[in-house]
């Protein structure tokens, strides 16, 4: 450790200090300030008096929002499919990388199926078609389209598999020695000793899901079915009052400039609530895509 | 090792591959047998099996189209300064954040630029919509200067700075993370030596911190090379509108513009399938290049 007491170091240290204090409020005070609205009443809200503390502090904005029965909707449909969407997400991404984490000699055939799913992933059949082949297979406004589409994301199948190839080796041999099957060392061996790789990619794809609105957007061909954030953007973006399926009354009191914000934070809530877990792991998700000799 | 004493042993992983297969092969697969629909005049009532092909006509009328070069130059234009824009930031944000000797300062500093990286665009689009508004709260802070308010999302002359910073603003903080880890691995042992030969804070990070990330500042620059085509689809589909197409419409907009709100499944095929070539060659060299000059691979 460095004492470096120089008039010039103690200077730049307190210029620093109050630089990233200055640049890391600044990142969240847009958020502070819907925050405010939606905890301000209606009138100065939508007058615009409303800076960074609430004005005739109210909650009836969130009663407002929880009480809509389109928005509540939206945000079940939201739940079912982070629930859905991220076990089926898991459960592929263990499925596919521990085949895949095998050398060619235990695993005949790897260098072909490793870049079946690697050129997958970098080329990309782009958008139409894409809605194409959904729409095709009669997948419109179901679960399905929003979950089925991704169940295999490429990137995290690659990370997975690199952490299962730093397992050691002498523990897999034992087991199967012992006469246990694949299904066993799997279980027993590399899902136990993968936890933190396992929790990372599973809170990154629940983060995913959760946020994801543009295949709700082009999926849901029936607005009643819009997941929270594809919903929330009829209201906070587009204010499109004519939508399918939607009670445009509802739609009209949703639309308020305090109700929005009521809305943004409800759904950013959700995020702050994982947000500590996140960060506890996210480090070590990063180092899992650092360099592979 | 004969067939059937291999298989006794192996069967489990093929089974385990199986469904991870079909997903790739149904989601990823079909739709790039379905690119031929940029070669067709699409009816989806026909599918891409027999659909009437007509050479390369949409690529014709495309490429005389006076858009097209318009959401070539917009996307390229939006994602470079973003790309140079977020690496520098994260460059400096870094450094920063490592002189910090505080430890629970630079967490708490860590957690708050962080946060907007895992907000969805919408939530984040919301929050711009509001505060850029004409009455927003950034143009009655102006006010208070006797500034004029301005159409942040609304004019040609804001709407790519909107773009940018508000781009910036999402991704700076968790840009970072990369170079803090390679700064972390420098040797202490390094600055201690200097600080006893003299040099100051600035030489110290001129001579020692920034050679030691030198490394990763030239593998995100090779991987950086992949994203010159990504504007920011949902962020740009989020605060555009029609007043800004002229500096605000990128690739992708204009193909869900054409292809799914116009239903010109053919023409927007083929401006996606124009974006995913060169998509693929950018990353493939993109890849490429982060082998040859830092030694990165993803297998």
């Amino acid at each position: 450790m460095i004492r470096d007491k120089s008039a010039f170091s103690l200077f730049f240290d307190s210029f620093n200090y109050v630089f990233l204090t200055g640049f890391a409020i600044l990142c969240l005070l847009p958020l502070a300030h819907i925050l405010a609205v939606s905890l301000s009443g209606r009138a100065p809200a939508t007058g615009g008096f409303v800076s960074f503390w609430p004005i005739d502090f109210t909650l009836e904005n969130y009663e407002e929002v929880m009480g809509s029965p389109t928005f509540v909707r939206s945000f079940l449909i939201s739940v079912a499919r982070v629930l859905s969407g991220t076990s089926l997400n898991i459960v592929l991404i263990i499925l596919t990388a521990y085949p895949l984490s095998k050398t060619p000699r235990v695993f005949k055939g790897r260098t072909i199926f490793i870049w079946f799913f690697v050129f997958a992933m970098l080329f990309d059949g782009g958008l139409i078609p894409s809605f194409l082949v959904v729409r095709s297979l009669g997948l419109l406004n179901t679960l399905g389209s929003l979950i089925l589409p991704n169940a295999v994301p490429i990137f995290s199948v690659i990370l997975m598999m690199n952490f299962f190839r730093d397992v050691p080796k002498e523990l897999e041999e034992s087991a199967l020695i012992d006469g246990a099957s694949h299904w066993k060392v799997l279980w027993y061996i590399y899902i136990p000793l993968s936890l933190p790789a396992i929790a990372t990619l599973t809170l990154f794809a629940a983060v995913n899901h959760w946020n994801a609105w543009f295949d709700g957007l082009i999926y849901m061909t029936d607005n009643a079915n819009y997941p929270m954030q594809t919903f929330l953007r009829t209201v906070v973006v587009e204010y499109d009052l004519t939508n399918v399926g939607i009670d445009p009354r509802d739609l009209q009191r949703l639309s308020d400039r305090a109700i929005r914000g009521a809305q943004i934070i409800v759904a950013t809530v959700p995020i702050l609530v994982v947000y500590p877990f996140l960060q506890r792991y996210f480090i070590s998700g990063i180092k899992l895509g650092a360099v592979k000799e | 090792m004969p067939f059937k004493q291999y298989m006794k042993r192996a069967w489990p992983l093929y089974v385990m591959i199986v469904p991870g297969i079909v997903f790739v092969l149904l989601f990823r697969y079909y739709p790039m047998y379905g690119v031929v629909i940029a070669f067709q005049d699409f009816s989806p009532a026909k599918g891409f099996a027999n659909s009437p092909w007509i050479g390369w006509e949409n690529f014709e009328f495309l490429f005389s189209l006076p858009e097209f070069g318009r959401i070539f130059g917009n996307t390229l234009i939006i994602a470079v300064s973003k790309i140079v824009l977020d690496q520098i930031g994260a460059i400096i944000l870094a450094i920063l954040l490592n002189e910090a000797r505080h430890i629970l300062f630079r967490r708490s500093i860590q957690t708050m630029i962080y946060l907007p990286h895992f907000l969805s665009w919408i939530v984040l689009g919301g929050i711009l919509l509001d505060i850029l508004s004409v009455g927003g709260i950034l143009n009655q802070a102006l006010k208070q200067f006797g500034i004029q308010p301005q159409l942040f999302l609304g004019s040609n002359d804001w709407f790519r700075g909107t773009v940018i910073m508000s781009g910036f603003w999402k991704s700076v903080g968790f840009s970072t993370i990369v170079y803090l880890a390679a700064l972390t691995a420098i040797n202490p042992v390094l600055h201690e030596a200097a600080a006893i030969d003299g040099a100051g804070r600035f030489r110290r990070i001129w001579h020692i911190t920034l050679p030691g990330i030198r490394p990763t500042i030239v593998l995100l620059a090779a991987l950086s090379l992949g994203d010159v085509l990504q504007a920011g689809f949902e962020q740009i589909l989020t605060l555009y509108s029609p007043a800004v197409y002229r500096t605000g419409d990128i690739i992708d907009t204009y193909v869900y513009r054409v292809g799914l709100i116009s239903a010109q499944y053919s023409l927007a095929g083929a401006v996606g399938l124009f974006k995913s070539i060169i998509g693929f060659f950018l990353i493939v060299l993109s890849y490429w290049l982060a082998d040859r000059f830092a030694g990165y691979r993803i297998l």
